[in-house]
């Protein structure tokens, strides 16, 4: 019994001298990776599932455009529509967005623009093939269909 | 007076330190979003007027055909399929076709593929095809270059070493997809 009374002289203490540096090493990393939103964006966005994916390589040449369902459906509609910056857009004004979009880069680089598709799982395809087609017309033609990485669990889900 | 002075402690207090770490902390666990620059790449084709227009004849067995109507149903090959998984090593079959089958693809240089999509197709449905289109495709050209189908994605292809790689399981073999215009059959 009395082997469980002894008591130890050490103190109990945690030291806590260390935790500001912690505290400041999460603090930096979560700076550095942060990228404060630019845009407010005004659709829905369920980003469809996919496995075979690629990085942008440089994230200079890029350029967004974002497609969904209005969040807003009592003022948009409730039909899907496309947002560039932090405008509504309709398909033929793209001409004129990827016109401006280019102007940013140098001049060297303007072929070289990747559009970004950021496209809601539930819009159709007509807006998309739209939109394609008026690319093409830009001369934009390298894309991106942003997507979610494809969990196996997601695969076992779909096959249930 | 300067004696005093020079008895008073001169050390900041930073106790509070930590706080401040802590408060800002959380300002960026809050806003940040982790960038998810990810997802499919392609190539639109140029726009009809610039490309000469050759009238290409592709021979049927090289074509490999793929089409999703406004209910979101598959038409491959000919047939109906319900489980879009499939077509990943269907694909492969058609492109390397190893057992000379005079259905599939005379030689790996000369497939192509044929997607075409509905208007009223949802963007789910055709990025989960093209995802096992570019798949398969991939999973070709990795076998090609020896190394894990992840690795062959992530090269990094204006580094030389990396290209090199990149070249050698690419090869000849091109990714033709050609995803048609839509029809307009479930649109408004």
């Amino acid at each position: 019994m009395s082997k469980f009374k002894k008591k130890t002289s050490a103190s109990q203490d945690i030291p806590t001298a260390a935790l500001p540096d912690i505290i400041f090493m999460l603090l930096f990393f979560f700076m550095v990776t942060t990228v404060l939103r630019e845009t407010e964006i005004k659709v829905e966005q369920k980003i469809p599932k996919a496995e075979q994916m690629k990085k942008i390589e440089r994230k200079s040449l890029v350029s967004y455009l974002y497609i969904g369902k209005p969040k807003q459906t009592e003022r948009f509609g409730g039909e899907a529509k496309i947002q560039a910056n932090d405008v509504f857009v309709e398909p033929k004004d793209i001409l004129l967005w990827v016109a401006k979009e280019k102007d940013k880069l140098a001049e060297a680089e303007r072929d070289k623009i990747t559009i970004a598709l950021k496209v809601d799982s539930e819009a159709k395809m007509g807006i998309i093939s739209d939109v394609q087609q008026q690319l093409r017309k830009a001369n934009a033609r390298k894309l991106m269909y942003n997507t979610l990485k494809l969990t196996n669990k997601d695969k076992q889900n779909s096959l249930l | 007076m300067a004696r005093s002075k020079g008895r008073a402690t001169a050390e900041v207090n930073a106790g509070s330190m930590a706080d401040i770490a802590f408060l800002l902390l959380i300002f960026f666990l809050v806003t940040t979003t982790i960038a998810s620059d990810k997802g499919l790449s392609l190539t639109l084709p140029p726009e009809k007027d610039d490309a000469e227009e050759i009238d290409l004849k592709i021979k049927e067995r090289n074509l490999f055909k793929v089409a999703i109507n406004s209910a979101d149903r598959l038409l491959v090959e000919g047939e109906r399929m319900d489980d879009y998984t499939k077509i990943k090593d269907m694909l492969i079959e058609h492109v390397m076709n190893p057992g000379n089958n005079p259905e599939l693809a005379e030689n790996p240089q000369d497939a192509i593929v044929s997607f075409k999509t509905d208007r009223g197709t949802s963007y789910e449905i055709y990025i989960n095809v093209l995802d096992q289109l570019q798949g398969a495709y991939y999973q070709i050209y990795a076998d090609r270059a020896g190394i894990p189908v992840d690795e062959f994605r992530a090269l990094n292809t204006s580094n030389p070493k990396e290209r090199a790689i990149y070249d050698r399981g690419k090869g000849d073999i091109p990714m033709a997809i050609s995803i048609a215009e839509p029809t307009n059959i479930g649109g408004k």
